[in-house]
């Protein structure tokens, strides 16, 4: 442990990360938001999901600071009369598990396939890289919201709603897995002639036992370049489904829900409902995005060009 | 070359094979063809009846082939809701969408074109440096959030632009067009700009990246060493050079663009196929989804095989080395 550690500290990666000004920023950015996410009942004024809290009266307040505010709710109420600061907390936090959930199920399908198709070959190889073609002919976005039309169809809208997280995370997870698979096989198919795949193979260890613990981690730089954009990804898609209609419900509201549920007030000139979680989401987005663009330079300047 | 089209064409009808057999699995658990025929006020034995009438109850393989074989006829089934053939409901739906995606497309040549050529030539200058520090901001604003701020600013605020709706149009041969009124030109402008949005940052990107690796070739130094006119360089010999792999990606983007066209309709109400798509899925109403499926499918494999062709007509190593 110690060791890594010491090896950690003489890294490129921590050299260039204290270099950069912007990685900084950006990582202290998201370990805050991502510490207010998981920290939710503990940090949110109120809990939003609790009736207690909620009172018709106060409902579309506006923002403390502005003449009609009131001090009790910083950043105004929503339409049902819920504090939208704790609102906005909770529906962060939803946004997160979604997103990283997504990004881990996408990443497992694709890592594996892409792992068997790369080091197999074969008939393998072109079957499954066939189906991740015709996947990735589509955008993923369309992908997303007709698998989530389906669903919603086949389940039923009160049962959508009810195992809506779950739901999101597999539906955002089939749609963007071909990335991963593709990412993983071109990787896999640089390394599985190397001389040490070669002297595994001589010694007799049986393929899985090559294929997951000898090659796997040696194609994990892409995965984690690739892994920071997927997961801004599945946070944007979540936040379209969302706002379409076929994503969270009202009433436990991620912030894509949030930004629905204002936009049918903004003819009123409640603009709070909707710029807030709207704030709070780009912000999560472009915190993520710009770490994944500095570990795109630092790991692997070839991969992407621009 | 041949060979070549033969291969990619047949890719092509595979896929749509796999499409229609996605859209008619969809029909086939989750639609229910007799209640779009009588609704629900039928009894169970004349709806089995019925049932049989139609075929429901022959073997899948069967029921398929006959959809495949009217899906290739044109005949993609009634839509429940509007009580027509939804191909035609899709038909009459069809030209606001691309008349938002054609421009969106003009907004983003442009817009894109002299930015990134700009700072390709000049990459030091403050507005390349604006721009690029720009661009990851602009890839992280989610459509939706940019047409909801452009409606409060300019329609709400200023009330300069309209919010929802096409406004007036002009018939022409069954084509109901925006872009010949005043009117519909005004409620073109918002819509259109927040769907080029997405898309700006990264042709702007693009453009700039690949007209700075065309500026450091040999045959640029050479054009430079013979005394060329500097906006004959930049502006003949190396922007066209730098047009190929943009043009590419162009007729890619496009069909993205289609997906966000959904997104953009419902915040604006624009009476296209994306928010015909929601309300249809709104209302159950399958026949019409899956009809969307299918054309949307069918869209986005004939755009893709006609850009892998020219592509392969431009660039042969493609053809060559394709498997």
């Amino acid at each position: 442990m110690n060791r890594t550690w010491q090896r950690f500290k003489a890294s490129y990666l921590l050299f260039s990360f204290k270099q950069d000004k912007t990685a900084i920023f950006s990582l202290a950015v998201l370990l805050v938001l991502l510490a207010t996410g998981l920290l939710a009942p503990v940090v949110s004024p109120y809990d939003p999901y609790d009736p207690a809290n909620v009172d018709i009266m106060n409902s579309e307040l506006p923002p403390s600071w502005t003449q009609d505010g009131e001090a009790a709710f910083l950043l105004g109420t929503d339409i049902q009369g819920r504090d939208l600061l704790s609102t906005m907390i909770y529906g962060l936090r939803l946004s997160i598990l979604i997103g990283f959930g997504a990004a881990v199920l996408q990443g497992f399908l694709g890592v594996v396939v892409g792992l068997l198709a790369g080091y197999l070959g074969g008939k393998i190889d072109a079957v499954l890289m066939r189906i991740a073609d015709i996947q990735l002919s589509f955008p993923y976005l369309m992908v997303a919201i007709f698998i989530s039309a389906i669903f919603q169809l086949a389940f039923g809208i009160g049962r959508y709603e009810d195992l809506a997280v779950p739901l999101l995370i597999v539906i955002i997870g089939l749609a963007e897995w071909p990335v991963y698979a593709r990412t993983v096989r071109a990787s896999v198919m640089g390394e599985k002639n190397k001389e040490y795949v070669e002297a595994a193979r001589v010694i007799g260890l049986n393929r899985w036992r090559i294929m997951f613990r000898h090659v796997l981690p040696n194609t994990m730089t892409s995965v984690l370049v690739i892994s920071t954009i997927q997961v801004a990804n599945a946070i944007m898609s979540e936040a379209a489904l969302s706002f379409l209609g076929l994503g969270m419900p009202v009433t436990k509201p991620s912030l894509g829900s949030l930004i629905r549920s204002g936009f049918e007030y903004i003819f009123s000139g409640s603009w709070w409902i909707t710029l807030f979680p709207g704030i709070f989401l780009v912000l999560l987005v472009l915190v993520i995005n710009l770490l994944g663009d500095w570990l795109r330079d630092v790991l692997n300047p070839k991969l992407y060009k621009g | 070359m041949f060979a070549f089209v033969i291969r990619r064409v047949t890719q092509a009808l595979f896929v749509m094979l796999i499409i229609s057999l996605v859209g008619f699995s969809i029909k086939n658990e989750i639609g229910d063809p007799v209640r779009d025929l009588v609704g629900e006020r039928v009894t169970p034995a004349e709806r089995e009846l019925l049932r049989d009438k139609l075929g429901l109850n022959d073997p899948f393989i069967t029921q398929y082939l006959r959809f495949a074989k009217n899906a290739a006829h044109g005949d993609l089934g009634m839509s429940f809701f509007h009580k027509k053939p939804a191909l035609a409901v899709i038909a009459a739906k069809a030209p606001a969408t691309l008349e938002l995606v054609l421009g969106a497309a003009l907004i983003i040549i442009f817009i894109s074109l002299p930015i990134g050529v700009f700072s390709a030539i000049y990459p030091r200058s403050a507005l390349s440096r604006f721009t690029m520090a720009f661009s990851t901001l602009g890839v992280s604003v989610p459509v939706f959030l940019t047409a909801i701020v452009l409606i409060y600013i300019f329609s709400v605020e200023l009330n300069w632009l309209p919010s929802y709706g096409r406004g007036e149009t002009v018939s022409l041969g069954g084509w109901d067009s925006g872009f010949f009124t005043v009117d519909g030109i005004m409620h073109l402008i918002l819509p259109c700009f927040s769907l080029a949005s997405i898309m700006l940052p990264l042709f702007i990107r693009l453009i700039r990246s690949e007209m700075m690796e065309v500026l450091e070739t040999e045959y640029i130094k050479f054009a430079w060493a013979k005394g060329l006119h500097r906006k004959r360089i930049w502006f003949i010999h190396a922007f066209k050079n730098t047009l190929l792999p943009v043009i590419t990606v162009f007729g890619v983007q496009i069909g993205i663009m289609f997906a966000f066209t959904i997104l953009t309709e419902t915040v604006f109400q624009w009476q296209g196929m994306g928010f015909m798509f929601l309300e249809a899925v709104e209302r159950s109403d399958i026949s019409l989804l899956v009809a969307y499926l299918m054309v949307v499918g069918a869209i986005f494999v004939v755009v893709n095989t006609v850009v892998d062709i020219i592509y392969g007509l431009v660039n042969p190593t493609i053809r060559i080395a394709g498997r």
